[in-house]
């Protein structure tokens, strides 16, 4: 069964002395809106992290494998599997036999989550369309502006030999690291029940979904990204399957105020905001605060 | 026009790729046609009606932004999935992002805090059956709009802009506009239409102006609009 409710939700999460999604356009800094110096995380950064849960946790079941995966194996047997199927691969149109087309594009979706949430596009040599998942993310903004600081470090060993025989024996190298000290991201997310209906989105990929949105944080620590860590998630459910209020309406119900220290002001702790959600007036929607 | 609409619509960036820069994607400097036509079908749509714009009002400042990030290369081969279903095995169906071959770094500039207002009808097309009059998908889509229903929650050009959308009813005035006076006539250039779907695909352009912070939208095979 396919869900029956459109949702909206507001995900906020913070980092602590880490850089939550660096910018491969300034030398993985943390990425800066320039007009407001508030940090951003992009959606397909959350996207991973949700695929690398569900991959972390679900990987033995059937049904919730994930297509787009981060490993380093060399994996690509196109070829073969042309030969082997003797696929001529001319046409890029839609297929002419469509029965074969939603027939593979069905057996994406039954077997891979993240095609079923998020979509894909099969549109290769052999066409078979493209699907587009329910799961919508929009960019994730920080509250307040962040100060990104740049923090140099050594190492005590050099890489090569070379390197050793110009530092005469010192062998040392320096790096650098990017860390935002404090910031609270929130984002925006939708998803729609007719295109869930499409993708054959369940209740249980959704409870699935709010799972990994609790935890993905916790399964994805490193060197560089900090401290982590989801700290509310509001999940509007609508009575109907297209729902009952615009999203913006909504969105603006949740609000985070600075309590401690100036607006505009770079914070320094999750204490320093307090989140408060208007419940008021609702018609046909309904509150879920999942943590 | 007697079943015309008036939305209005806003979000936090766009991109309008334009196709001649798709690689590195740079938006147009307004949103097309072809994007608010894709607005109004996320809120209503049925194969019965095909949606015509008329006007597109700019209500902001155009301003751009680059944003960069990782993205794959390569798409699903319908071909992997065959080979996959016959063995009844997803073992070797996957793609692996961070592959050196697979991993592009690609920057988009895209448009920064965008609102418009879109003026709109539609037509009836030839799978238009006997239940279907104007009217009725007229007020379908006026009920939607108010509301804030819709099929799925549309995009200013790619789905992570999420576009945000109330109804302008017929008596109520358009939203003040934005722009400064020497903003408000511009040429644009030559700017895609649509997607003519009937003729494989053929995209088709037409010279966009701004005037007085409105564009005209010419209709789509009329002589202005060339393939």
């Amino acid at each position: 069964m396919t869900i029956q409710n459109r949702y909206e939700f507001v995900y906020l999460f913070d980092v602590s002395n880490g850089n939550p999604n660096g910018d491969p356009d300034a030398g993985n800094m943390p990425r800066l809106d320039p007009e407001s110096s508030k940090g951003l995380v992009t959606d397909v950064c959350l996207k991973r992290k949700i695929r690398n849960f569900i991959e972390l946790t679900d990987e033995k079941t059937s049904g919730y494998e994930i297509y787009v995966k981060e490993k380093s194996i060399l994996n690509l047997q196109n070829n073969e599997a042309y030969k082997a199927l003797g696929i001529e691969h001319v046409s890029k149109k839609l297929p002419k036999d469509i029965n074969d087309a939603n027939k593979i594009t069905s057996w994406m979706c039954e077997h891979f989550f993240d095609i079923r949430a998020f979509g894909a596009v099969m549109t290769t040599e052999v066409n078979c369309g493209q699907v587009r998942g329910p799961v919508q993310l929009a960019f994730a903004k920080s509250i307040d502006p962040i100060i990104p600081l740049e923090i140099s470090i050594t190492r005590m060993a050099v890489t090569t030999e070379k390197e050793a025989e110009e530092q005469a024996g010192g062998n040392r190298t320096m790096g650098r690291k990017h860390i935002v000290p404090y910031g609270l991201y929130r984002v925006h997310g939708f998803i729609s029940a007719k295109l869930a209906e499409k993708t054959g989105f369940s209740e249980t990929d959704l409870e699935k979904f709010w799972q990994a949105l609790a935890l993905m944080f916790e399964h994805d620590r490193s060197a560089a990204r900090g401290e982590m860590a989801a700290r509310k998630l509001v999940v509007f459910k609508h009575n109907d399957a297209l729902g009952n209020v615009p999203a913006h309406a909504l969105f603006e119900r949740v609000k985070v105020d600075r309590i401690n220290g100036e607006k505009d002001t770079p914070a320094s702790s999750f204490s320093d905001y307090k989140i408060s959600i208007d419940k008021t007036n609702l018609q046909g929607v309904t509150i879920e605060e999942k943590f | 026009m007697a079943y015309g609409i008036k939305l209005h619509i806003w979000g936090d960036y766009a991109c309008f790729t334009r196709p001649e820069m798709k690689v590195e994607r740079v938006s147009y400097d307004v949103i097309t046609p072809s994007a608010a036509r894709g607005i109004l079908e996320a809120i209503h749509w049925k194969p019965a009606i095909r949606w015509v714009i008329d006007k597109i009002h700019v209500l902001h400042p155009v301003r751009f932004e680059s944003i960069r990030r990782n993205e794959v290369g390569s798409k699903i081969s319908a071909a992997k999935i065959k080979t996959a279903i016959r063995n009844q095995s997803t073992q070797d169906l996957y793609l692996v992002a961070d592959d050196s071959k697979e991993r592009q770094q690609r920057a988009s500039t895209v448009l920064r805090n965008v609102a418009y207002v879109i003026e709109a009808h539609f037509e009836l097309t030839d799978l238009a059956g006997e239940e279907d009059n104007e009217g009725k998908h007229l007020d379908i889509f006026n009920r939607r709009a108010r509301k804030g229903q819709c099929f799925q929650q549309p995009c200013m050009g790619v789905r992570e802009f999420p576009a945000y959308f109330s109804l302008i009813e017929p008596e109520q005035p358009l939203p003040e506009s934005g722009l400064a006076p020497e903003q408000l006539n511009r040429d644009l250039g030559w700017m895609l239409h649509d997607i003519d779907f009937d003729n494989g695909m053929m995209p088709r352009f037409f010279k966009a102006e701004l005037k007085s912070g409105v564009i005209t939208v010419p209709d789509f095979y009329s002589d202005e609009v060339k393939a």
